[in-house]
């Protein structure tokens, strides 16, 4: 089976993110840029379904030139081809737009199963492997702690607020996974040399037949109009503990009349 | 302003509490509020969301709506929103409230504005903010489409009782050619004891700097003593020392106790935006560059291990076992 693995390319999530003042839009220059973490997750997920039913993960990103990085990425871990969606028309899409260009890149790929993050590290508004889905008029299983694919049949736990609900579907389906599923596993140094000669399909709006009105700023349904630093909390009091930090901490809630 | 609808969740037989903040803020938004209820229990929880301001709910009762994921839930309310056509939607920022808006939003083309924790009326716009960044950003976007779809963050309102009448209620039947799609099977609770940490006024949190799985013993405790819960980051929660029940953060669960009790936690901005409207913060780190002291009332530099046990020795001293 094929199996798609959507990996989104992020400014590094332990530096600070940054607005552009001017557009609003995330500034992804001079940041270091990654592979999402939860994407990783995606990943390794992806490519023990196909270690154990047989197929080929195919690798799936929308971003600006440098999204190719993630591709190779995936590919370095195992993946065995990749479709890069890259287009100057697509700056500023929103998620809606960004599931249209996903959906129609998988419908061309072939796949039958699609593996993508819960949600984002930096957009984070989780809505994208959804509305794929949706697009795509196939189940989604979301926020899957644990996942088996055996004859056409998905299983998977979904992580929920109480415990875990165990859900079913017949593919195709979208599957989502969060950072409990696997401990990804690290390129091995083969791997990133086979890498380099896997094949990566750049694709255009224009390949996909995705009308350009539709996506980027010009198709965003909401606009940003300003982005401030947050009220800060002022840091209080520190102590370094002698011994008696205990008794200050009991005093403190003591104060607040919590004790 | 026209019709504000709100999509709700049913929790026990009642509205969910975030559902009651939704619908509560919604009476400062537009002229009528109603409510799409799809649950086998909705009937019940009907007089719940009149007395805090739903005139209208649009109901279903189909099992399907518990049995399935999303699916069914979305062609209803994608049919329900294209027809009474409301001034904006809102959903609670839960798994269920998610996977609904982004199927609602592809279905009928519309934008979801998403992480919101405040929304007011402009014109016959909405300013929609959201925190990002781990919360170090306010964005504020101003939607420019029919219908616009939010998700909100818990807690980013209170529920007031307004003290109106159970809604008018028109029935939604679930046509047969909806799709069902991926089947809940079975729902596995782990145990838990104490208060909910979403509602418990002290939370005790633990982090990977509690170093093992069994040192979440004295957190316990500590939280015994002082009625409160334990938390945990995800860090922990991934490395299966505790469930993800526990998990606060972007991931997880948003609280905001009267004081929340950070021990062996960095404070990456993924576990702030679960517990930065906490009233009073304390930390516990051995590390006096640790984030989580930029935004603690009371930072202790020190060992958890040695900190904690030592308080719970000192509360007992004060009477508290
Ligand atoms: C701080 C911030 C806030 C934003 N808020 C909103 C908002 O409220 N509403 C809105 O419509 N847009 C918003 N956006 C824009 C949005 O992030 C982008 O449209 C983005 O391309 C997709 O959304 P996401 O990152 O939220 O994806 P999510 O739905 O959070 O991502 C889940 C998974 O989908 C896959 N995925 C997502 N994007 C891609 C991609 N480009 N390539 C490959 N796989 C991908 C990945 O597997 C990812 O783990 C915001 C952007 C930023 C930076
Ligand atoms: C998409 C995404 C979503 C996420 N969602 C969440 C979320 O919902 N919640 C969440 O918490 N995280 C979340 N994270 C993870 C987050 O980025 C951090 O990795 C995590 O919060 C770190 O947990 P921690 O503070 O326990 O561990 P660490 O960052 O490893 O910190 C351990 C701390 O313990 C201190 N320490 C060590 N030993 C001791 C000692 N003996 N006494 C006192 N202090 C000690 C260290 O100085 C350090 O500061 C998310 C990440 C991503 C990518």
């Amino acid at each position: 089976m094929k199996v798609a693995v959507f990996v989104k390319q992020i400014p590094d999530p332990t530096g600070v993110g940054r607005l552009d003042p001017a557009t609003h839009l995330l500034v992804r220059d001079g940041a270091e840029l990654v592979l999402d973490p939860g994407d990783a997750n995606g990943v390794e997920a992806a490519l023990r379904v196909v270690e154990a039913n047989g197929g080929e993960v195919v690798a799936i990103t929308m971003g600006g030139e440098r999204a190719a990085e993630v591709l190779r990425k995936a590919m370095a871990m195992g993946a065995g081809s990749a479709i890069h969606v890259a287009d100057d028309r697509l700056r500023g899409s929103d998620a809606l737009a960004t599931a249209r260009v996903l959906a129609a890149a998988v419908a061309r790929s072939g796949c039958e199963l699609v593996v993508a993050g819960t949600e984002s590290t930096d957009g984070y508004t989780g809505t994208v492997p959804a509305a794929v889905a949706e697009l795509l008029g196939w189940p989604a299983l979301t926020f899957a702690k644990a996942l088996e694919v055996d004859s056409g049949t998905v299983r998977i736990q979904r992580q929920t607020p109480a415990g875990h609900d165990v859900v079913e579907a017949s593919l195709p389906a979208v599957v989502t996974v969060t950072g409990a599923i696997n401990e990804p596993r690290y390129p091995s140094l083969r791997g990133i040399m086979a890498a380099k000669s896997k094949p990566l399909e750049l694709l255009s709006l224009d390949d996909l037949g995705v009308p350009p009105d539709e996506v980027g700023l010009a198709g965003a349904g909401q606009e940003v109009i300003s982005a401030a630093p947050a009220p800060e909390r002022a840091a209080g009091e520190l102590i370094e503990d002698d011994g008696s930090a205990a008794r200050r901490i009991a005093d403190y809630l003591a104060e607040l009349k919590v004790i | 302003m026209g019709l504000i609808l709100i999509a709700a969740e049913v929790a026990g037989g009642s509205p969910s509490p975030l559902t009651l903040e939704l619908v509560s803020h919604a009476r400062t938004l537009g002229d009528e509020v109603a409510v799409v209820v799809l649950d086998p229990e909705a009937d019940a929880v009907l007089p719940a969301l009149g007395a805090h301001g739903a005139s209208r709910a649009y109901v279903g009762q189909e099992r399907a709506y518990r049995e399935h994921l999303g699916q069914p839930a979305a062609h209803v309310v994608s049919a329900l929103v294209d027809r009474v056509r409301p001034a904006l939607v809102l959903f609670p920022g839960t798994q269920e409230g998610r996977d609904l808006a982004a199927r609602v939003s592809a279905r009928l083309q519309l934008p979801v504005l998403a992480n919101a924790i405040d929304v007011t009326g402009d014109g016959d716009d909405f300013l929609v903010r959201s925190s990002i960044f781990g919360a170090t950003v306010d964005v504020v976007t101003r939607t420019r489409s029919r219908s616009p779809l939010v998700l909100v963050r818990p807690k980013s309102f209170t529920a007031t009782a307004s003290g109106g009448p159970p809604p008018v209620t028109e029935v939604l039947p679930l046509p047969a050619e909806a799709p069902l799609g991926a089947r809940r099977l079975e729902s596995v609770v782990a145990p838990s004891a104490g208060p909910g940490l979403e509602e418990a006024k002290v939370v005790v949190s633990g982090g990977r700097g509690m170093q093992e799985a069994a040192n979440f013993e004295v957190l316990e405790h500590l939280a015994r003593q002082l009625g409160g819960a334990v938390g945990a980051s995800r860090a922990v929660v991934d490395a299966g020392w505790v469930p993800y029940a526990l998990q606060v953060g972007q991931t997880g669960k948003t609280v905001k106790p009267d004081v929340y009790i950070a021990c062996g936690i960095s404070g990456a901005m993924q576990h702030l935006v679960g517990m930065k409207g906490s009233s009073h913060i304390v930390a516990i780190n051995k590390d006096p560059d640790a984030p989580i002291f930029k935004l603690s009332d009371l930072g202790v530099v020190g060992d958890a291990l040695k900190v904690v046990p030592a308080l719970i020795e000192e509360l007992r001293a004060r009477g508290l076992s």
